[in-house]
């Protein structure tokens, strides 16, 4: 109970509304010219949906929406294959709670589910593996998706199933890379952000210093933010600045969470288990270097071993659908003719629909 | 010898079955018109309008902070009378049952259906039981109908009542009851302090009742939260309702764990909430009654009601910035990071 109290007067600071329309009021008198900031983390999406940001906002300063809702992103394919995965004899699926209802080619976990499929939601790989450990014999599969805030805990988990050699626990990799998303976005011809409103948990783990290349090659600013109406507010407040003054630096405005050096055990611990690979974001194709794979060393966690069909390439996706736009800043969700007509959260047909963090989904639910 | 576990022949209708409605059942919800144990129970006359409802209880865990199933279902089944502003006079409640089920699980359930149905004061005078196999049903379902006695003075309210100009009034935090059955479920061991609200409103509607001329519209905001039962309204009364984040209480616990989850607090079920829908010039003569009542100490006046867009409900948010408020899609899920 004490600790929520303390949690709760420290959330409470950062949706003052009062400072909030101050910082707003100094964005409207310092923004010049029209400047279009990306937040990258789906979090941020949901935060500045929610909080209603973009209606306190002068009408010069865009916030468009990035790759990063890690559900969003995970290719089609890799949904079928761990729908093919459920389909083997004895064996559970473990995944987290937002993957469910995200459509595969032509079917999803809860879809399967309601046809006799084992499917557990998971909070953490932890769980997972504990299902694993009460169910020796059965395999066990875990669906890893997600950034750098997510990967330590699977790591974790493996190193722990290869400590208590717990041999029916398996992953199925579909990590993803921050940084080397922004790279390719930040030096995209077709897109022209002027800042960058860099994720507070991703960069708990990886810190500042991550981000220093890409304005070092791009000269576009970074700011790295926290999750608080104020935080948000505050870290736009910055990149106008940096605007403003011509200057292109990564700003850490979520200090009371994030170091320049990060979580050095957390990467330490990611490096041990996996390594980098290309990988294939839904909507934007393939980046190079931005996924990760599992280190031989730890190949026999692998669940690809499992799947008898080759991997697939993406299918060319729905017609009209303008998620990669979307994903890139390039257009808007109400710019795109399926929005909110055929393709709702219901019955999402591209990535950005499909999680509650997706760009589409959170304007169709806060902002329509 | 007492039988401790459920088995397929006390769904058999033979001596088992009497054996089991002998023993859980008529020692506990004894009444004169359960006791006849006839086919049917038969009522005395209902004078004027009367209320009808059903509901069928699941929950996955049986027992959890602030409430159990049987708890929670005549709980429900009462609520959703109140809501039309019933006094409830009788309640029925069907059991399906587990093979396996431990006697002394079900015992515990009907004792707190009895006490709180007791502390209502209407009588449980029909019921049925049957049992699956293993496997085919999750330890307990239980259906609870219920017949109320609208006062002959009273317009019924109802979700197509709601008109321009009217407040929206809540009795209290929202998110309690889904947040706590969620931690109990999932084990988050950060969110142990969180109670579900399960609580009978009859007496609470009852206080309104007494000072209210012309209540518009009640509704108990259960599965959906309070997104939902604002949306349903919204629809069916064809106005824009437009409520304030500020005004809306929720627990510091309900929100710490709703934050973590990455889920609204607003689309959280509650089970002793009540909205209550009213013209202004009643809303304060409401507003404090259901102050006064010990399930309503944290009513406010949470919002208002427009005449456009129809159909729509509007979010004021802290940073006084306005955006919709929608229902939940389905199943409520927790976020990845």
């Amino acid at each position: 109970m004490a600790d929520d109290d303390w949690r709760m007067k420290y959330v409470d600071e950062f949706r003052d509304d009062k400072l909030a329309r101050e910082i707003a009021t100094e964005i409207r008198q310092e923004a010049s010219g029209p400047l279009k900031f990306m937040e990258v983390c789906g979090t941020h999406t949901m935060a500045i949906a929610r909080h209603g940001i973009r209606s306190i906002l002068p009408e010069n300063v865009r916030l468009i929406s990035g790759p990063g809702c890690p559900v969003c992103v995970t290719p089609q394919w890799q949904i079928d294959s761990f729908i093919e995965l459920g389909k083997l004899h004895d064996t559970i699926l473990a995944t987290f709670g937002d993957m469910i209802r995200v459509p595969g080619t032509c079917s999803s976990l809860e879809v399967e589910k309601a046809h006799g499929a084992d499917v557990r939601i998971v909070y953490s790989p932890l769980d997972a593996l504990e299902i694993a450990r009460v169910n020796p014999t059965k395999r066990v599969v875990f669906f890893a998706v997600g950034f750098e805030t997510t990967v330590p805990a699977v790591a974790l988990a493996i190193i722990e199933a290869n400590k208590l050699g717990i041999g029916n626990f398996f992953v199925l990799c579909g990590h993803k890379l921050i940084p080397p998303a922004m790279m390719a976005l930040a030096t995209d011809p077709e897109i022209k952000i002027n800042g960058f409103i860099c994720p507070g948990h991703v960069s708990a783990i990886i810190g500042s210093a991550a981000y220093e290349e890409i304005v070092r090659l791009s000269g576009i600013p970074c700011v790295v933010a926290g999750f608080e109406p104020l935080d948000i507010l505050q870290s736009i407040l910055m990149l106008v600045r940096q605007v403003v003054k011509s200057r292109a630096e990564v700003e850490n405005q979520y200090s009371r969470v994030v170091t320049r050096e990060g979580n050095v055990p957390g990467m330490k611990c990611i490096y041990e288990v996996f390594e980098v690979g290309d990988a294939e974001w839904r909507g934007l194709g393939i980046i190079p270097r931005s996924g990760l794979r599992l280190r031989p060393e730890y190949a026999r966690f692998d669940a690809r071993q499992f799947l008898s069909l080759p991997v697939v390439a993406e299918h060319s996706g729905t017609t009209g659908c303008e998620c990669g736009s979307i994903l890139k800043g390039v257009k808007s969700p109400l710019e795109c003719r399926l929005f909110g007509k055929r393709c709702t959260p219901e019955h999402p047909l591209g990535p950005c629909m499909v999680s509650s963090e997706g760009a589409c989904a959170a304007e169709y639910r806060y902002a329509r | 010898m007492k039988d401790d576990t459920i088995l397929m022949a006390h769904g058999a209708g033979g001596k088992k079955s009497a054996e089991l409605i002998r023993q859980v059942f008529l020692s506990r919800f004894s009444n004169p018109a359960l006791s006849r144990l006839g086919d049917s129970a038969v009522l005395d006359s209902i004078q004027g309008r009367f209320a009808f409802t059903t509901d069928s209880f699941v929950v996955e865990p049986l027992f959890f902070p602030g409430g159990d199933i049987g708890k929670l279902a005549v709980c429900g089944t009462v609520n959703d009378l109140a809501a039309a502003a019933a006094r409830p006079i009788a309640l029925s409640a069907a059991f399906v049952l587990e093979e396996g089920l431990s006697f002394s699980i079900l015992e515990q359930v009907v004792d707190s259906m009895h006490a709180v149905a007791d502390e209502v004061g209407v009588p449980i005078v029909a019921g049925d039981t049957k049992v699956v196999p293993q496997g085919s049903a999750d330890k307990m379902f239980i259906t609870v109908s219920g017949v109320g006695e609208i006062p002959a003075s009273v317009e019924p309210p109802a979700p197509d009542r709601v008109r321009p100009g009217d407040l929206v009034l809540l009795s209290g935090t929202v998110g309690d009851h889904g947040m706590a059955v969620m931690a109990q479920r999932e084990g988050l061991r950060f969110s142990t302090n969180i109670v579900s609200d399960c609580a009978p409103l009859w007496s609470l509607v009852g206080a309104v009742l007494e000072v209210a001329t012309d209540i518009h519209c009640m509704r108990d905001p259960t599965r959906g939260g309070l997104a939902a039962a604002l949306n349903e309204i919204a629809s069916l009364s064809q106005v824009n309702i437009e409520i304030e984040e500020s005004a809306i209480p929720i627990n510091e616990g309900v929100r710490v764990a709703c934050d973590l989850l990455g889920i609204d607090p607003l689309h959280v079920a509650n089970e002793g909430k009540m909205l209550v829908i009213v013209p202004e010039s009643e809303s304060q003569a409401v507003l404090s009654a259901m102050k006064k009542h010990p399930l309503g100490s944290m009513s406010s006046v949470i919002g208002r009601v427009n005449d456009a867009p129809e159909g729509s409900v509007y979010l004021r948010t802290r940073l006084g910035t306005l955006r919709i408020l929608d229902t939940p899609s389905g199943d409520i899920l927790p976020r990845i990071c």
